[in-house]
């Protein structure tokens, strides 16, 4: 029943779904875990390196957490290839937004700008989604300290604790009744 | 040249801004009004090109509405400052707004904040500032009398001073200014 409404990322299944995004979804769940809990006194991140050799030249390479702008950073989990693309232009609407207003970007902004770049590729252009979700924290005058989630649709929300990648739900039972 | 002249005081700006309209020997409009209040807390005074004030005014206005709607945050004038600093520098060297700016509004938490820009893309934060010919001669009377913290009154009795000067001094008829006062209420015409 799903294999004829899969291929395709822009198109519905009978039930009203979108495959394509929940099979992104499926890859993040293979992805090293990564946790961000909110308090009054700042934002913990906090992601787990899978060593898939020793051979890695570790200290090199950053395959789970990035600084967007001195005030935003940002765990992530899923195709580090794709994560890259997404910091990337985070990186880089921070800083445009920087030289436009002379402030730093509200946190809530680049999150959803990013949210609205993985949403595109779900909608037009015939091409698979972002296999990636992120979990962004920072701080700006308006919100004060924030921590919020993305995942492949786009879609992303403000959170007091989340966690993406393996095990994700069982972090979330802990997180929850904590 | 429109005269425009802008005053901080204690958790408020005056800005007057002169009300003829006039184009080589002609006057068109004697009650022209050259401020605009792009948000609750926010105005700005333009003089130049009547058609590119008012195309700019409305673009900047346009754009902090759509900015707040979106982002749900109010902007700061700095903010504001900047991004309209940005569009007059990318415009100076394809089709430039010939405009003068007086950009003024009071923060929650910073207080009055007041911008000086032209058409150049010059942007800098000032305590009291002055547009076309009325810059020649009010700068040295606010020199001379404003201080910081001044309440309303004061301010008054400064914008009358300046106002005073242009009048006797300046070889073109101003004879009527509007006045606009910016506060933690908001923006609103006002007798001076």
């Amino acid at each position: 029943m799903a294999r004829r409404y899969d291929t395709r990322t822009t198109i519905f299944s009978p039930e009203g779904r979108l495959y394509q995004v929940e099979y992104a979804m499926e890859a993040i769940g293979h992805a090293g875990a990564a946790v961000g809990v909110l308090s009054s006194e700042g934002v913990v991140l906090a992601a787990e390196k899978k060593i898939t050799s020793k051979l890695l030249e570790v200290s090199k390479s950053s395959e789970k957490m990035y600084v967007i702008d001195e005030h935003v950073a940002c765990a992530v989990a899923g195709i580090t290839a794709d994560a890259n693309i997404l910091i990337t232009k985070s990186r880089v609407s921070a800083q445009q937004y920087l030289y436009r207003y002379q402030e730093p970007i509200p946190v809530e902004q680049i999150v959803k700008m990013a949210g609205n770049d993985m949403q595109a590729y779900t909608q037009f252009g015939g091409l698979r989604p972002f296999g990636v979700a992120f979990i962004y924290a920072g701080w700006d005058v308006h919100y004060g300290y924030q921590l919020y989630q993305t995942d492949p649709s786009g879609n992303y929300g403000g959170w007091k604790a989340t966690a993406i990648g393996a095990n994700s739900p069982a972090a979330h039972s802990i997180l929850k009744s904590d | 040249m429109d005269s425009l002249i802008s005053i901080t005081g204690d958790g408020f700006i005056l800005s007057a801004a002169d009300t003829t309209s006039a184009r080589s020997i002609v006057v068109m409009k004697h009650d022209l009004d050259k401020i605009v209040a792009i948000d609750n807390n926010k105005m700005i005074s333009i003089a130049g090109d009547s058609g590119d004030a008012v195309a700019f005014s409305q673009l900047v206005r346009a754009n902090v509405q759509l900015n707040e709607l979106q982002s749900g945050i109010t902007m700061s004038t700095s903010g504001v400052a900047n991004f309209t600093r940005n569009i007059l520098a990318t415009s100076l060297r394809q089709r430039p707004y010939e405009v003068q700016v007086l950009l003024a509004g009071v923060d929650p938490q910073a207080g009055p904040a007041l911008y000086f820009l032209d058409y150049l893309g010059t942007c800098h934060p000032v305590k009291y500032g002055a547009h076309g010919y009325a810059n020649y001669f009010v700068l040295a009377t606010l020199d001379r009398y404003w201080k910081p913290g001044m309440d309303l009154e004061a301010v008054k009795e400064v914008m009358r001073a300046c106002i005073r000067e242009i009048q006797l001094r300046l070889l073109i008829n101003q004879p009527q200014f509007k006045f606009k006062i910016v506060d933690e209420n908001g923006v609103r015409e006002i007798e001076v």
